[in-house]
């Protein structure tokens, strides 16, 4: 960096932009260097084209592996997964991880899990450094100050051949949230909060970095949350400044700095929040006090309205495509215009998925779900071994099998459904993961995002249900 | 990579925003270990009536005659015309594959997801961003006039009606240009600057340790 580009206050992102620049031709493409890499069982055609064009992983050291697309939620064993072509894509994973001499957290070993919780709980994901991985969801660990953000097979690719990636520097935007969080609102529902404010494709071409007194009081497992849906708004990645959380939280992880290498290391982090006066191409900000609960109603994250609210009337609409549009996604949810968001019955309950799989969205939900019991069925899948353990340990576990939730095995799960976990067709689904797309859980599945409190609020009663009444000791 | 130079092309309009990858090419589908033949499954779900798995005989499926790809007006469509954050969703790089499978070359709409836009340019597949005013005057013409086509000049940066009546300029960052017009993958470009990666991870080791533990 040069003295002159030193003085001009930057943003955190400008700061690890500037920190893994190789390359920058004056045409504005960037070589970048690529701190970390994590693959996972869909990252097979990046290792096919290495093996095409007769290259080797640059860096294997660097590269960390976990199977959680295709694995099974009902057993660790690898031939649980009856379908060949899913037990192929695992398989495939532990061979390619051999050959190529990468750490992988394979089935079997506690630490195995979804590759975006796995990547932080282990401390391999650490403020200032550049982390990429072949899912969209990568965005989530930018929580610890990361700048990371998915991409697709031939980037895997390109990344493993080269442990460098071309890129063309986004936007910037800074999302302040301030003010204090009521009670029963959660990380979910702020980012939820977000989304529906900026649109679905609101942050398209733009980096978010998460500012304000709501994300400094958050804990790094809250702000995983947020950032893990980034991608939802169309942001590239997300971000939120280092602090002390941060390193408390990364403190003793098997792959964080130790010893004189942590103070070294936590000098550097500590020079990475955005300078005063530092310049994003575009401010958004919210009041804490006002975001409720939230419920999606639609097809896209975006269409997400409070609790406490009605499913909105195309007749509202503010154009003719968008009304056509919201005319079919109300079809496809089977939901009637004004109607109350309470009145609507569910069928089933998902608690898991890269947004909210950790320990404080397991607690979080085993709070209402102690001493009541389930109406409907309702499985609880922990983001990895890890957190499965220490669940067990807490006792969460015998709360949510005494109130009738099913205890799965660690893995995406019934967030993507790509390894058979299904929502069937017209089935309404309560679920903490981050998407609602049509088919997203199966053909014909209905998903209402919503945060592990109200999706366990929504299993004790049936339909969906503000939190708020259940810990206030009503219904 | 295929090249892209300059295409003239039957349009296809997509009127709906927010198409995700799922949609463009469906979950069931990633399972395949190739990169080529995803075009009969490209927008499955609403393409056809019943369940698409794999391995079916996707000539014998019964097609759904509301989804605009089956209407015979847009056969051997080379452009696909969409509305706003078209791609988003996955990353799954099957979306691309899909589409070029099918035929198409080019997309242009208001908005793309940002991980798709990349995906495109490694894959031969260029992706165009007009602003939305004119994107409502292309979908107009392309509903109003059969066998509508359009030329997209990369070179140029142009986007030209069949009557040459009306050019439209569009952006396309350079160096991606220059790969997708001489056919460039990014791998071979890369290890050109072997030296300068190997000396920047020899500077990094100094500076930063606890990365190299």
């Amino acid at each position: 960096m040069t003295p002159a580009r030193a003085a001009a206050p930057a943003t955190l992102f400008d700061k690890i932009w500037a920190r893994h620049t190789i390359v920058e031709r004056p045409d504005g493409a960037t070589l970048l260097h690529v701190a970390r890499h994590l693959v996972h069982d869909g990252s097979r055609a990046g290792f096919r084209t290495l093996q095409e064009r007769g290259l080797r992983l640059r860096h294997p050291e660097r590269t960390y592996g976990t199977p959680d697309h295709y694995v099974s939620s009902t057993s660790r064993a690898l031939e649980a997964i009856s379908e060949p072509h899913r037990r192929e894509m695992v398989s495939a994973l532990s061979a390619n991880a051999k050959q190529h001499g990468i750490t992988l957290f394979d089935l079997g070993d506690v630490r195995q899990g979804i590759a975006h919780v796995v990547g932080p709980e282990q401390g391999i994901t650490q403020p200032g450094l550049l982390l990429v991985c072949g899912d969209s969801h990568t965005a989530t660990h930018g929580a610890l100050g990361a700048l990371a953000f998915g991409i697709g097979a031939s980037e895997v690719a390109h990344v493993m051949a080269t442990q460098a990636l071309w890129q063309t520097r986004p936007k910037s935007m800074r999302v302040s949230v301030n003010g204090a969080l009521g009670t029963g609102v959660t990380p979910k529902d702020v980012i939820l909060a977000i989304i529906a404010s900026i649109g679905a494709a609101g942050g398209v071409g733009h980096v978010i970095e998460y500012a304000g007194s709501v994300f400094r009081a958050m804990s790094v497992e809250g702000r995983l949350t947020v950032c893990n849906m980034s991608i939802e708004a169309g942001a590239r990645a997300g971000m939120v400044a280092p602090d002390e959380t941060s390193y408390a939280y990364l403190k003793g992880r098997p792959y964080a700095p130790q010893g004189a290498m942590w103070e070294r290391a936590l000098a550097y982090w500590r020079s990475l929040p955005s300078d005063a006066g530092a310049v994003f191409d575009r401010e958004v900000s919210l009041d804490a006090a006002a975001i409720e609960p939230m419920v999606t109603w639609g097809t896209s994250p975006e269409d997400a309205v409070a609790v406490t609210g009605a499913v909105p009337d195309p007749a509202e609409a503010a154009s003719a495509e968008r009304r056509e549009a919201m005319t079919r996604t109300l079809a496809y949810m089977g939901l009637a215009p004004g109607m109350a968001i309470e009145a609507i019955k569910v069928d089933r309950v998902f608690i898991g998925s890269c947004t909210n799989a950790r320990i404080e969205d397991l607690r979080s939900a085993a709070m209402v779900a102690k001493g009541r019991k389930a109406r409907i069925p309702a499985m609880v899948v922990a983001g990895s071994g890890l957190v499965k353990a220490q669940a067990e340990a807490e006792g969460l576990h015998r709360v949510f099998l005494d109130a009738g939730f099913e205890w799965r095995e660690p893995g995406c799960s019934m967030c993507v459904g790509m390894n058979g976990d299904l929502v069937a067709p017209g089935e309404r689904c309560a679920s903490t993961s981050n998407r609602n797309f049509v088919g997203r859980q199966g053909r014909g599945a209905r998903t209402h995002l919503v945060s592990p409190a109200m999706a366990a609020a929504a299993a004790v009663s049936g339909h969906m249900t503000d939190v708020r009444v259940l810990m206030a000791g009503g219904a | 990579m295929e090249k892209f130079t300059v295409l003239n092309g039957i349009v296809a309009p997509l009127d709906r925003a927010n198409v995700d990858t799922d949609a463009i090419i469906p979950k069931q589908f990633l399972k395949s270990i190739k990169r080529s033949g995803f075009g009969p499954n490209l927008f499955d779900a609403w393409r056809y009536q019943d369940v698409g798995e794999p391995g079916m005989d996707n000539s014998k499926r019964p097609l759904n005659p509301d989804f605009v790809l089956n209407q015979p007006r847009y056969k051997g469509a080379s452009i696909l015309l969409a509305r706003k954050n078209f791609g988003c969703g996955s990353s799954r790089e099957h979306a691309p594959w899909a589409l070029t499978d099918y035929g198409f070359r080019a997309v242009i709409a208001p908005s793309f997801a940002d991980i798709f836009y990349n995906n495109c340019f490694k894959n031969g597949l260029l992706p165009i961003v007009l602003t939305e005013m004119r994107i409502d005057q292309l979908f107009h013409e392309v509903n109003a006039f059969p066998g509508y086509k359009l030329t997209v000049d990369l070179p140029r940066q142009l986007v030209l009606t069949s009557d040459g009546a009306t050019q439209v300029g569009f952006e396309v960052d350079a160096h991606r240009k220059h790969c997708l017009i001489n056919g460039l993958d990014d791998i071979g470009l890369s290890l050109l600057h072997a030296d300068e990666i190997r000396a920047f991870e020899a500077r990094r080791r100094t500076e930063q340790p606890w990365l190299f533990g």
